[in-house]
């Protein structure tokens, strides 16, 4: 957007460094002069929050990585020595595990503000796309990150996971042997796991660069959908948006104190305090609760193979889904039909999550297939056909007469701010 | 929106009564859902916002566990130099020291290669009862007792849904000792008609996974001698090892919730002073 080139750096020292490098200017135009619409709401504080969240878990990883060993005898007791002998280990640990759930909780909110207001809508396809990239890369950082404590959990989630791929016609077996390093899983596949866990986050990091460069070029969506019009639709993002991500970002490290440090083992299975045994298989094998909607869509079908092709799908569909959504309004704000077919799918997600932790047996089979084939007509029929069929409420010229509507006329908006 | 609302409804109806509908009467003959009974919740001193330990109690929970569990259960993960630590039971250095040396550790080899066994010092973690776990296996009819160093956090019942939401805001995370307290006091309870428990197992309806424990009924009244006067009873006896478990699982909880209420009372103020600012900065922009 425009906001380049108005950077005039002021000291030798940074006009020496703008000829040489315009990283300063770069930053300028990206983070401070950068035009943000004036109306965006609460929702839209996730951005930020993730970007602190993926760091939290970069810097808090680097260090219990200074204290782990990965090696199948060793695992756990090095964890357990990271809680009890290294100082502050226990708080670094357990900000890393939550992180990891708190880390998801936002990115799913993310999400769903996304398609709430149709922040996937063109010129913003590629942005979307990339989030899908960074959401298969947080889930297999995640899997991967969960197994390296080796206790009963850890090693029965790599099991399931890694069996999955055996389900694939002819090579599946042989595939599965490689990414075991061996005839099941063991000390190799440990190995690799923590391996693997330490280099996705850069590649998150990287994603997550392009991420935000694709959504510098067309600029942020707003609550209205109506895109910018003027400059008096946006506001410069510093001061504006970065004192309210900061305080959006305060507000979200009260939850992740209150789960660091009063219930930090709520979100995590008591097996995985026992260590891991090939020869023992726990009673119920559950992923972690972030996990659960797409555990409950693989179990809900019961051939393996399609299983997993629905599992995969369940993600790949997201993919689609600037090109599944026909209407030409983006936010649910101005679409009334799609608005509750929206929250009906919110509450389908999260009752697949809650089926996913339950045993995979009587009426909780039955829900799981319906509510399974729900998440997937939601994306595959209902969202193109309601784009078809629904009468959009008419959208406001633009940001500024969105807002002025909110809070009166233009003089009381400027007395009452 | 009323379509919202009757479906949010209708999920919750459905959340609510699919666990009553898949706990079918226990067919008390055959169960297939173990615990048969939830641990009934204690009030511990560590429970809640301002939990903390009770040295006494942890003092006594660990007489326990040295009289009588430490005879079949290992505590590898903790040292004796623990005890001394803060946050945990309050023992002296020298109470450690003392302690330390009437254990016998394995060390080695020597110069002359071979292995020998000295007294113990503070830094050693406590030896464990059997030379490994197949020895343990062999001695006890198969069933290794397992470790107790992480016992309090690595059993845990099922809580369904309504409470697991319920437990985010109490901050229940207790489960752990709940269930050692059930355990050690359930024994004496007569097993439903028709159950057939095996030789060499004990009926005990709060074990986790099987309607009886391969372990004999390790406590009895008046079996361990408190020094402070506490009651000498079965039941106080499981509440102070179950206690003194959770402190050997998790021995920095008390700085834990320290830090953590420092934490909280910086951000609460912290985000006040930006919520303050936000409202200046916006102050002439509607929004």
């Amino acid at each position: 957007m425009d906001g380049h080139s108005t950077y005039q750096p002021k000291s030798a020292a940074a006009r020496w460094l703008e000829s040489r490098l315009p990283v300063l200017g770069l930053v300028h135009s990206s983070f401070i002069v950068y035009p943000t619409p004036r109306n965006l709401n609460y929702w839209w504080n996730f951005g930020a929050i993730l970007t602190f969240m993926l760091a939290a878990q970069i810097v808090t990883g680097i260090v219990l990585a200074m204290h782990y060993t990965p090696e199948a005898t060793l695992a756990l007791n090095s964890t357990e020595a990271i809680m009890r002998d290294v100082n502050y280990g226990w708080l670094l640990r357990y900000l890393h595990s939550n992180g990891a759930s708190l880390f998801f909780f936002a990115v799913y909110i993310h999400i769903f503000r996304g398609l709430y207001y149709g922040s996937y809508k063109e010129p913003r396809e590629v942005l979307w796309i990339l989030g899908v990239i960074i959401l298969l890369l947080m889930i297999a950082t995640a899997f991967m990150g969960y197994v390296l404590p080796w206790g009963q959990m850890s090693f029965w989630a790599a099991t399931v996971i890694t069996n999955l791929f055996s389900a694939i016609p002819l090579v599946g077996r042989a595939i599965t042997t490689w990414l075991w390093g061996g005839f099941a899983v063991d000390n190799p596949t440990l190995n690799r796991f923590y391996s693997l866990h330490y280099l996705l986050p850069f590649m998150i990091a990287g994603v997550v660069v392009l991420h935000i460069w694709a959504l510098h070029v067309p600029g942020n969506g707003n609550p209205t959908g109506v895109p910018v019009k003027s400059k008096q639709d946006t506001v410069p993002f510093h001061p504006y948006y970065t004192v309210k991500d900061f305080f959006g970002l305060v507000v979200f490290l009260v939850l992740f104190a209150w789960v660091v440090f009063w219930i930090p083992n709520f979100m995590g299975h008591a097996d995985n305090y026992i260590p891991a045994n090939p020869l023992k298989t726990p009673a119920h094998i559950v992923p972690e609760w972030y996990f659960l909607p797409f555990y409950a869509i693989l179990r809900s079908i019961p051939d393996k193979l399609l299983g997993v092709i629905a599992l995969f799908a369940a993600i790949a569909v997201l993919v689609f889904v600037p090109w599944l959504d026909t209407s030409r309004v983006r936010s649910a704000t101005y679409r009334p039909l799609y608005r509750q077919f929206f929250w009906i799918f919110v509450v389908v997600a999260i009752l697949l999550g809650y089926l996913g932790s339950q045993p995979p047996e009587g009426v909780y089979v039955v829900l799981s297939r319906i509510c399974t084939a729900y998440y997937f007509i939601h994306f595959l029929i209902i969202l193109p056909v309601i784009g078809l069929i629904e009468r959009p409420k008419p959208l406001p010229a633009s940001i500024t007469e969105s807002v002025l509507a909110k809070v009166g006329t233009p003089a009381a908006a400027a007395a009452k701010g | 929106m009323t379509r919202v609302r009757l479906f949010l409804a209708l999920a919750f109806a459905i959340g609510a009564v699919t666990p009553l509908a898949a706990e079918e009467a226990p067919a008390a003959a055959n169960p297939t859902s173990f615990p048969l009974k939830e641990p009934e919740p204690q009030r511990w001193p560590f429970a809640g916002f301002f939990g903390r330990y009770d040295q006494a109690q942890l003092q006594r929970g660990f007489q326990v566990y040295k009289e009588v569990c430490s005879n079949c259960h290992s505590l590898k993960l903790v040292a004796f130099r623990h005890l001394a630590e803060e946050g945990g039971p309050g023992f002296t250095e020298e109470q450690v020291k003392a302690l330390a040396a009437t254990y016998k550790v394995p060390d080695g080899p020597n110069d002359a290669g071979d292995m020998f066994e000295r007294p113990g010092r503070p830094s050693d973690h406590f030896p464990s009862p059997f030379p490994n776990e197949q020895a343990a296996a062999a001695a006890y009819n198969g069933a290794a007792p397992p470790d107790l160093s992480l016992m309090a956090k690595a059993r845990a019942a099922e809580r369904g849904p309504l409470l697991t939401i319920l437990d985010f805001f109490t901050q229940y995370q207790e489960a752990g000792p709940d269930y050692i307290h059930a355990l050690l006091t359930g024994f004496n309870e007569t097993p439903p008609p028709g159950l057939k428990v095996p030789d060499g197992t004990y009926y005990n309806p709060y074990f986790l996974a099987a309607p009886s424990i391969a372990m004999p009924p390790p406590l009895t009244d008046g079996q361990v001698n408190y020094a402070d006067g506490s009651p000498q009873t079965v039941d106080q006896y499981a509440r102070d090892v179950a206690a003194f478990l959770m402190w050997a699982a998790e021995p920095h909880l008390v700085a834990r919730k320290r830090v953590g209420f420092e934490v909280l009372i910086f951000l609460l103020v912290f985000g006040g002073l930006m919520y303050l600012t936000k409202r200046k900065v916006w102050s002439n922009v509607a929004h």
